[in-house]
């Protein structure tokens, strides 16, 4: 695996994360329970964590969910930035595999693959990470977290499946140039 | 699309102190304010804070839009705490004090009414330091501090292209939701979830697309420039450390490690003003 940190991982962490931080606001809120929602970010991140890896992913996961955090918000949530920092680092660990610079993300198979990691990975973020910082670092009860923590669980599942599947499948098909090429008769 | 926040230039001894010691002292006070749930700490850091605001020459106009959101966002926090766990602040202190009997198993109790205030206080004391944060440092200069605390450039610049690039993929989203929004697509509230989804989608797609091209010009023009090649590289807007940022970042720490020795000194978060 090339462990090299080079100019595209800079520019795809430094756009990325400008992509994640302006789409922080365009959600679909489920309206009950506050701070939780149907976010297209989580569609960003996962989609850049499957194409770059997890460095790519990670990073910006995590200064993206910081700094739109404090640019948005004015306050940093650390708790859930962690956890979306988590999940980019997951979702990016089998990027070889999807190869959806390659072409490669075209066949049902990797797509199943795709989602099973990708839901694996929103599980020990969300029902797990999350709501355990959110009650040692603030103190918050147990119940309350566990409830936001399982209801970001689903949104991004839902978010991450459908878009993030289809970006990368989209993405494959249009950008994949390795074996565009066809052997004339 | 609601505002963001973003640097003003303006001359004031806060402006002037470098990027890294407004991360650190950022960082530090948001980790206190965090750890600690000591009234009489939180108490004392919100003096400072406001302080602070005012001695930044911030303007209501700058961060009002946000900070009216903060608040929506933090009423709603407390009432969903109060909804869900009724009991938690009795749970924390250890005794029940009823004030008023509401309904069914929700009774008001003096613990819970503390217990939330306290979380309003861990707010409110972290909202003013991260509003002047990103109101006095200049994004460029951040990110040679970033450097400049031992953090690799390359990762120092990445978040330098996050910043600069913002307001450029923020103009891409509204032109293409505008163009979407010729064509037809509902974005308000009005529609359905799923149609609402859909929309989303036809945002997402063209936005990360043109989003990929974008990376392979940027990235190219890097390359050409030669970035990379060597180990260290200057910065255009670094700003040497003076005797302010020495003082600044002294005052932080030391007043970090009070904050935790006046909160853990009885070894536990909570100032208890009930036994």
């Amino acid at each position: 695996m090339k462990t090299k940190f080079g100019i595209k991982e800079v520019v795809a962490i430094g756009i990325g994360t400008a992509l994640f931080i302006v789409l922080t606001n365009v959600q679909v809120p489920f309206g009950i329970i506050p701070n939780t929602a149907l976010q297209s970010r989580v569609a960003v991140l996962t989609f850049f964590a499957a194409v770059f890896g997890p460095v790519v992913g990670g990073a910006i996961g995590l200064i993206g969910h910081a700094l739109g955090d404090a640019l948005f918000y004015g306050g940093i949530w650390w708790s859930w930035v962690f956890p979306d920092a988590v999940f980019g680092i997951l979702v990016g660990l089998f990027a070889k595999k999807y190869a959806v610079k390659d072409g490669g993300f075209t066949t049902a198979k990797i797509m199943i693959f795709f989602n099973v990691v990708q839901v694996i990975a929103n599980a020990i973020a969300w029902i797990g990470l999350a709501p355990v910082l959110d009650i040692l670092i603030y103190a918050e009860p147990a119940e309350k977290v566990f409830i936001q923590g399982a209801l970001a669980f689903v949104g991004n599942i839902v978010v991450a499946g459908v878009l993030g599947t289809l970006l990368a499948y989209t993405y494959s098909k249009v950008g994949g140039k390795s074996s565009s090429l066809k052997k004339e008769d | 699309m609601a505002r963001l926040l973003t640097y003003s230039d303006k001359d004031t001894w806060i402006h002037r102190l470098s990027g890294v010691t407004k991360l650190l002292f950022f960082l530090l006070w948001s980790v206190a304010g965090m750890l600690t749930y000591d009234t009489r700490v939180l108490l004392t850091m919100l003096v400072i804070s406001l302080i602070m605001y005012k001695l930044s020459k911030t303007e209501w106009r700058q961060v009002g839009t946000v900070f009216k959101f903060i608040l929506f966002f933090l009423c709603l926090n407390l009432l969903t705490i109060f909804a869900i766990s009724p009991y938690q602040g009795t749970e924390i202190y250890g005794t029940k004090t009823e004030i008023v009997h509401l309904f069914w198993h929700y009774t008001l109790t003096r613990e819970q009414l503390f217990y939330e205030f306290n979380i309003m206080l861990k707010y409110f004391t972290v909202i003013p330091v991260v509003l002047i944060f990103i109101v006095t440092t200049n994004p460029s200069e951040f990110a040679a501090s970033l450097n400049r605390i031992g953090i690799s450039y390359r990762a120092g610049y990445a978040v330098a292209i996050a910043l600069r690039y913002v307001p450029d993929v923020q103009s891409d989203f509204t032109k293409i939701r505008h163009a979407q929004e010729a064509r037809g697509i509902e974005m308000s509230s009005k529609a359905s979830l799923y149609k609402r989804l859909k929309s989303m989608a036809a945002i997402i797609f063209p936005l990360i697309f043109s989003s990929m091209d974008r990376i392979d010009v940027v990235g190219n023009a890097m390359e050409l420039r030669g970035f990379g090649k060597n180990k260290k590289r200057t910065w255009y807007s670094g700003k040497a450390l003076t005797m302010n940022d020495y003082l600044v970042m002294a005052f932080v720490v030391i007043f970090c490690i009070g904050a935790m020795a006046v909160t853990f000194h009885d070894g536990s978060r909570f100032y208890n003003p009930f036994v």
